[in-house]
Formats: C-alpha cells, structure tokens, sequence
C-alpha cells in the first residue's frame, strides 16, 4: 500500500563508497575539543549504532551530520538525503500532521507521498489530526514519517525513544527495524542503551574523548532476542567498552531480564542510565 | 432549631432556583436600574447631574433617528480604523526587522523599548502643535497608541518560538523565506493577537481622548458639546456607544483567535 516511497537498490551489507565520511573532525567549544580528529564512515544501508558516555561527544557528531552546527574542521561528505528523529517530535503544532510531514517536500504529489509515509508508520487515521492532539508515540511515528518520506540516503536518529514509554518503545524499535529493511537508508542510531543497540543495529560504534574509541561488529541473526548467548557476550563487551563493570552491575540487578526474554525495565529509564533501573544507574559512576 | 424554620427553608431554596442562572445574575442590575429610574421620577436626584433610563434610552433614540449618532459614530470608527491601520502596520513591520534580524533588534528595540514607556496621552500638546487641530494628531494619536502594544507582544512571539521546532524544520529544506512565512510567523500569531487586543483598547482610549481636542465631529465632539447645554443623557449615550464598540473590538478578536488558533488544545473539540 505505500509504492510510493520505492526502496533503495542497494543491499544493506555491502561495501563499497561510504555514503558518509568524515576524516579528521575537530569541533572546539572553548575549554578543550569536543571531538578530537574523529574519523568515521557508514556504507549506504546499513544500520549503525553510537554509544558512549554523557558528553563524550556524540550529540555533537549527530548534530554535524545533521549539519546543524556551523561547519566544522576536517572532511565531512555527506549525502544531500539527509533526514533527523529527535528524541522529541519537534513537529510544528499549528500544522495538520500531513502538513507536518510533507513540509518542504517538493514533489508534486507530495500529498501522496506523505500518506503513504503515514501509512507506513500506521499513522493514516491521523493525517488531519493537530499534533498536540497525538500521544507521545503517535507524534514519534509522524516524526519518523517526516523524515521516511524524504527518502534519506542517511537517517539519523538522535535517541529518538528515550521518551517513550517502555512497550511504545519496544513497538517504536520494531517499527523502525522495518522501515529500515524495507527503504534501506544508512541509520545512525544516537542511544544510551546497550539492548537496543543490540538490538537493532549491525555495528555498534563507541565514542570517547571525542574519538572512536570502539567499533564493534554485530552479526546477530534477526530477530534477535535478549537472551541469546551471541546477544549477552555482545552486551558485556559493549558494556566494558563503555567502562560498566559487569559483575558489580549483576550483583546490584540480578532479574533485569525474565525468562521469557521480556524487557522488564520500568518504563521512561532516564538517559545516561544505559538502560539500567533507576536504582542502580548511579552505581557504576556513570 | 423550630420547626417552623425547618419547614420554611427548603421552600425558600425551591423558589431560588426556579430563576435560571443568567437571569440570577440580572437580578442585582435591574433592581438598580429600578431604583434609578425612581430617584429621579421621584426628583431625589438632579436630572442635571445624571437623567433617568428612561430619557437615556429617548435620547439614544432621538439621536439615532435623526440620523446624527450614525454620521458621529463613523468619523470616529473612520479615525481608530485610520489609525489602527497605521499603528498596527508600524508595530508589525518594526516588530518584524528587529525580530528577524540581530541587526534590526539592534538598530530598533532600544530605541522602541525608550519609547514606549512615555504615556502616549501625554503629546497631545506636542501634537497640536505639530499637526494642528484637524484630523492629523488624533489619528496620530491613535497610530501611537496602537503601535507599541503590537510591536512588544509581536517581538516577542517570533523571539519565543520553539527553538527546537525551527532547528527540526531547518533539516527539512525549507527556505529562510518560506521557513519565516510558514513556522516563525504562525508561531508568533498567538502573541500578536495578544497585542491586537490591547492595541484595540489603547485605540479607543487614545479615541476618547483625541476627541476632545477641537473636534467638530464624533462621538467624543457629541459628549463634548452635550456638556455645554447640559444634557448628561447625550454624555451617557456617548458613554455607552465607547463601551459598545470596545466590547464589539474585543469580541472580533476572540473570533479571530478561535479561527487562526485551532491547533491549539484548548479550541479543539474531540
């Protein structure tokens, strides 16, 4: 039902010209650099995640992707498809969410297009509705529609469920994974979540000290579930990356996970808890 | 308690609520209205200090039968709407450099924000002298009056629009033009209809008082000349013609609001 948007011809593993590439970055913000010579490329299709601690710099590398910080030093090629989710909808509110959706499209059946985005995203019954009259999950998938329909070449996802609920998240995620196999963008995935990195992405990338301190292949299988053994070797490699002691953690929250691979955290975990219960976020001084 | 009192209360109750509402709250009004009427029939009152309804109401009538209340109350509606037009296109296009550009704040707001803390009211003098005593300074003083409300409360809105909202849209191609024309002006409708508002009520104030100054015609020249033959009840006609077409501004407005603001939640019906 959503012909309109076609998918993009390219297998989502290959490699081959980077769709984004970036040598050298540098940003400074006064009192030391932000990011330090960063280097990083994507293949087109393929879905990446950025993990790393508060600060570390990685809403600034979003935000140079985005182009939405001034132009930085080093080598930045980007795609001219670009599309962003943030971790809020950010849709203009005295727009209808079709509006919302094919705002500045040029296309002459943008109409079209936005409707069949909206269909996508299961969103069709809402296209004349005012958006502060969406739930926090309904506004999140008109956002995604915002950013599908213009067909990015590179989809960029700035914590775009940290907001949501738990079971809207985990709806949120599959949704996103679909769309993802379907239309084959290029994503970046800005998480503090180690589960969801895991997963949803193909290649878990960690920053530092506004570098690339870790870049982590992640061959799983789809669908994936918490409680593979490929999955819970991964998690704990990621989280040492990201310097959470494992067995300190264990012994703090021994039933994150239940039998049935049920993600029982409660529902809103804060950022920069990697997903952990409120209780222990503070433990592992993150 | 007696029984008696017991019995009597719930009778009393009864009868109060047969009254609806709306006509509870005339009760108190029209009593006074009564009173008033009487005071003056019976001679307590003066009708040199304040006429009786009834000849308030002949008077009105009068004064719209022979045709004279019309033809003052255009030139009046002629000078707010000459000098609404006038002030709320300055308040704007001011409103509009120094809030679109960093520049144009600069060169503007100071200025402006000095400005308008002097009572408008108080040039009249300087205006006389300026303009004379035609048509000019009290259109000049309407123009005045409106233009600031406009300009502060229109300033105001572009600078408050959602930041994050502008930063989302500017990812999806927009250009500047149709990102000021589409979002940012929209965004600040709320705000300037917030200054429409008042500039409405400065308007007519700023009326009532330009009137005065030599007028040969308008509502407030009718008020003026009814003092010298003493008819109070013309002043009043005047007086409540002023808080008819107050009233009649301030309802425009909210039908503007109810129309330009559907997105938000408090107008929308589900």
């Amino acid at each position: 039902m959503s012909h309109a948007l076609s998918p993009i011809p390219v297998s989502p593993y290959t490699t081959g010209k980077p769709v984004v590439s970036v040598r050298g970055l540098v940003r400074n913000f006064g009192n030391g650099n932000v990011l330090d010579g960063l280097s990083l490329d994507l293949q087109p299709g393929t879905f990446t995640a950025l993990l790393g601690r508060s600060g570390c710099g990685k809403s600034t590398l979003l935000r140079t992707l985005a182009k939405l910080d001034p132009a930085p030093e080093g080598d930045v090629q980007l795609p001219e498809e670009r599309a962003v989710v943030f971790q809020e909808p950010r849709l203009v509110p005295w727009m209808r969410v079709l509006r919302n959706v094919t705002l500045g499209l040029r296309h002459p059946d943008a109409e079209v297009r936005g409707l069949a985005a909206l269909a996508e995203v299961g969103l069709s019954h809402r296209a004349r509705a005012w958006p502060l009259t969406l739930s926090g999950g309904e506004a999140q998938r008109a956002a995604l529609a915002r950013a599908l329909v213009r067909e990015p070449r590179l989809l960029l996802l700035d914590e775009p469920f940290a907001a949501l609920d738990a079971l809207t998240r985990m709806r949120m995620q599959g949704l996103v994974e679909t769309l993802w196999r379907t239309h084959a963008p290029a994503i970046l995935l800005v998480t503090h979540d180690v589960d969801e990195a895991l997963l949803l992405a193909d290649r878990a990338v960690v920053m530092a000290d506004g570098k690339i301190a870790a870049d982590i292949p992640i061959p799983l299988a789809r669908p994936r579930r918490h409680g593979d053994p490929g999955f819970i070797a991964l998690r704990s490699r990621l989280l040492a990356e990201l310097g959470v002691d494992e067995e300190h953690l264990a012994a703090r929250e021994p039933q994150r996970i239940d039998a049935k691979g049920t993600d029982t955290r409660a529902a809103g975990a804060k950022p920069g808890s990697y997903g952990l219960p409120a209780g222990a976020a503070a433990a592992p001084s993150l | 308690m007696t029984a008696a009192a017991a019995t009597q209360t719930p009778g009393r109750r009864s009868r109060a609520l047969i009254l609806p509402a709306g006509l509870r709250r005339c009760v108190v009004p029209l009593a006074l209205l009564v009173l008033w009427q009487a005071s003056v029939g019976f001679g307590w009152i003066s009708t040199r200090s304040i006429p009786s309804p009834s000849q308030i109401l002949t008077a009105f009538w009068d004064l719209t039968v022979s045709g004279e209340l019309a033809v003052h109350l255009l030139v009046s509606l002629g000078r707010v709407s000459a000098g609404l037009a006038i002030g709320v296109s300055a308040g704007t296009v001011c409103a509009l450099i120094a809030g679109l550009s960093r520049r144009g704040e600069d060169a503007l707001d100071a200025l402006l924000q000095m400005l308008r803390t002097l009572p408008h009211l108080a040039l009249v003098p300087l205006f006389i002298l300026w303009f004379g005593i035609g048509e000019t300074p009290k259109i000049a003083l309407v123009a005045l009056g409106t233009a600031f409300p406009i300009y502060l409360n229109l300033f105001a809105g572009i600078r408050t629009v959602d930041a994050k909202v502008v930063e989302a849209v500017s990812t999806l191609g927009l250009t500047r033009r149709e990102l000021i024309a589409q979002v940012i002006l929209p965004g600040a409708l709320p705000a300037f209809l917030t200054g429409l508002r008042y500039a409405l009520g400065v308007a007519w104030l700023s009326l009532v008082v330009g009137e005065q100054i030599n007028a040969s015609s308008g509502i407030g020249y009718l008020a003026m000349t009814a003092r010298e033959f003493l008819r109070t009840d013309v002043i009043i006609v005047a007086l409540i013609v002023y808080a008819i077409l107050g009233l009649l501004a301030d309802l425009i407005v909210r039908l503007i609001e109810r129309r330009a603001l559907v997105w938000r939640p408090a107008f929308i019906k589900e």
